[in-house]
């Protein structure tokens, strides 16, 4: 009897194995839904290759937009190689790959050298503080000299006599690296705390009251407050208008005059029609078009 | 009949060995994969400027990887919790074990279960609504996240194994023993710590190793209240441990730095090694005394 029992359990074990090797297969299915909110499937069935390269700091937002497009047209393999602005701009420059980006705008030199910028989004990075803190408007030299330490005490800008304390997000992280780029200080920040996500800053700045650190800007919620730089408060329409100072656009970069292939022509229409919205906003970053 | 049964025998023999097989597979992968994956950024790097430089900066123009502080924050963290953790864990099993009525170990068990099966995440939260704006107010620290928020929540998260295995090894002491020491006039008390105490130690001494490995191997609770900037550890400065620096750089790493993390991990792996043939050695002395 015993025996039997043991077989029996066993005999469940290995069918409920089984069962858990079906899962991994499922979950594309799932994943399906959000195929729906991509863009139309274009009337001829595409494919080939939309070859993407550079910053790193957009891997988020194209990623999302290359799965969303590959969800809407199965045989376009869509490739994004992180190398950086400079290589990616590189890159389309000796064809190497059909749409270069780049986290900054392009140089005069490199448009002259046949590339076209367009503007797929931006990305604007608000610099936060705790409700409690009195300071409402930092200048962005005031905000360089905080995150360098050279402004150590809240009373230096026009605060509370309390010491500042500097939230900033881990290294490898593109708003750390667009924030440090924009305000000048890379590489030269004196952090008290490195967070992992934009929500522990947010929820970190929110309970202290010396703390100032910064968010990309969609993700800003009514727990902090977002200090004005400049004189100018953050919002979509001051970023868009390029009047908030710490943002950056994000570029596609294209060969002047030469034409894309099929797939990546599709790829770019898509990106940079409203269509893309969506997904360019849940990326945390401001569309442009 | 007899070859059936048999066969069912095999059958269910292999199929147990095949499931222990799966285990030991997986300890075998990840130390390879462990190995081969972290010792190029060593390499590269180089051992004494890896294990002993005291500058992480992995994403800098010229990045430094030195993991000096890391070490140190984690072997400080660990021994600051077993500080905490084990008198309070140590007494705390003997009073179950010994003193206690039985209704109120009952209860007392249950509450040091449920401790055991709270996720560390959960853990982490707690610490960083409560305690670490508890020890910013506290201290007048301008900032609570430090290496005391951690070796708080440490030394609570290493209580149910201490409190655990020490309550086992004390309830296994013969009752012959205990019985003689009373009949010699020694006093419940000093029975307890003169007697049981002495003839549980290995035990013991494994339940504050296995409070050990688990405080040097928490990433997620850690995370959330020790500010994960990389300084040298102090007390009340963020201090980054060796989980927290793999954990906090995965997501957005990439080349020598991603290797790098790897590298770290390899480090981690080895403390945890030596400190599980601390364990095997100290309940092999359990057994043989």
């Amino acid at each position: 009897m015993k025996r039997v029992i043991c077989t029996l359990l066993c005999l469940a074990m290995a069918l409920s194995l089984a069962a858990c090797g079906q899962k991994p297969a499922e979950a594309p299915a799932a994943a399906a839904p959000a195929a729906t909110q991509a863009p139309a499937a274009a009337p001829a069935k595409l494919s080939g290759t939309v070859s993407t390269d550079g910053s790193t700091s957009m891997e988020k937002v194209i990623g999302a937009l290359g799965e969303a497009f590959m969800e809407a047209n199965s045989d376009v393999t869509f490739t994004y190689n992180p190398t950086g602005s400079g290589s990616g701009i590189q890159a389309v420059q000796e064809g190497r790959c059909d749409i270069g980006l780049s986290s900054r705008a392009l140089k005069d030199e490199e448009k002259a050298a046949g590339l076209t910028e367009t503007v797929l989004c931006y990305d604007g990075i608000a610099v936060i503080v705790n409700p409690e803190n009195t300071v409402e408007d930092l200048t962005l030299e005031q905000i360089a000299a905080i995150y360098t330490g050279e402004i150590k005490n809240w009373s230096e800008v026009g605060g509370a006599d309390a010491e500042i304390v500097l939230i900033g997000r881990e290294a490898g992280s593109g708003t750390r690296s667009g924030f440090e780029e924009i305000v000048e200080v890379k590489d030269k920040c004196q952090y008290r705390q490195e967070l992992s996500s934009t929500g522990d800053v947010i929820t970190t700045v929110a309970q202290n009251p010396g703390a100032i650190g910064y968010a990309s800007l969609a993700s800003v919620k009514d727990t902090v407050k977002a200090v004005k730089v400049g004189g100018v408060a953050p919002s979509e329409a001051a970023v868009k208008d390029g009047t908030y100072a710490i943002q950056r656009p994000f570029v596609l970069a294209t060969k002047t005059g030469v034409q894309l292939g099929d797939a990546a022509q599709a790829f770019f229409d898509y990106v940079t029609s409203a269509d893309a919205n969506e997904i360019i906003v849940a990326a945390g970053v401001v569309p442009a078009n | 009949m007899k070859l059936n049964r048999n066969l069912v025998e095999d059958a269910v023999h292999g199929i147990f060995l095949l499931l222990g097989l799966v285990t030991v597979a997986c300890v075998l992968l990840i130390t390879v994969y462990l190995v081969v994956s972290g010792i190029p950024a060593i390499r590269e790097i180089g051992i004494v400027k890896f294990l002993f430089g005291s500058v992480w900066a992995s994403t800098a123009a010229e990045p430094k990887y030195g993991i000096l502080p890391f070490i140190l924050t984690s072997v400080y963290g660990t021994a600051g919790a077993i500080l905490l953790g084990v008198p309070v864990g140590f007494l705390t099993a003997v009073y179950l074990a010994k003193m206690a009525p039985k209704s109120v170990k009952e209860i007392m068990g249950q509450a040091v279960s449920m401790l055991a099966g709270i996720p560390s995440v959960v853990y982490g939260l707690v610490g960083m609504m409560v305690l670490v704006p508890g020890i910013r107010k506290l201290f007048h620290v301008p900032d609570g996240a430090s290496l005391l928020a951690a070796i708080v929540v440490l030394a609570i998260m290493i209580l149910p194994s201490i409190i655990k295995m020490s309550v086992t090894a004390l309830e296994a002491v013969p009752k012959e023993y205990e019985d003689a020491s009373l009949a010699l006039g020694a006093t419940p008390e000093e029975t307890w710590f003169r007697v049981s105490v002495p003839t549980a130690k290995s035990g013991i001494a494994a339940a504050v190793v296995l409070g050990v490995g688990r405080a040097i191997g928490e990433a997620m609770a850690v995370m959330m209240v020790a500010g994960n900037a990389a300084n040298m550890p102090s007390l009340f400065q963020s201090v980054r441990f060796l989980t927290t620096a793999v954990a906090s750089e995965m997501s957005y790493s990439s080349g020598l730095q991603r290797q790098a993390l790897f590298s770290i991990a390899l480090v981690l792996f080895l403390f945890i090694m030596l400190i599980n043939a601390a364990l095997n050695f100290f309940l092999k002395g359990e057994k043989q005394g």
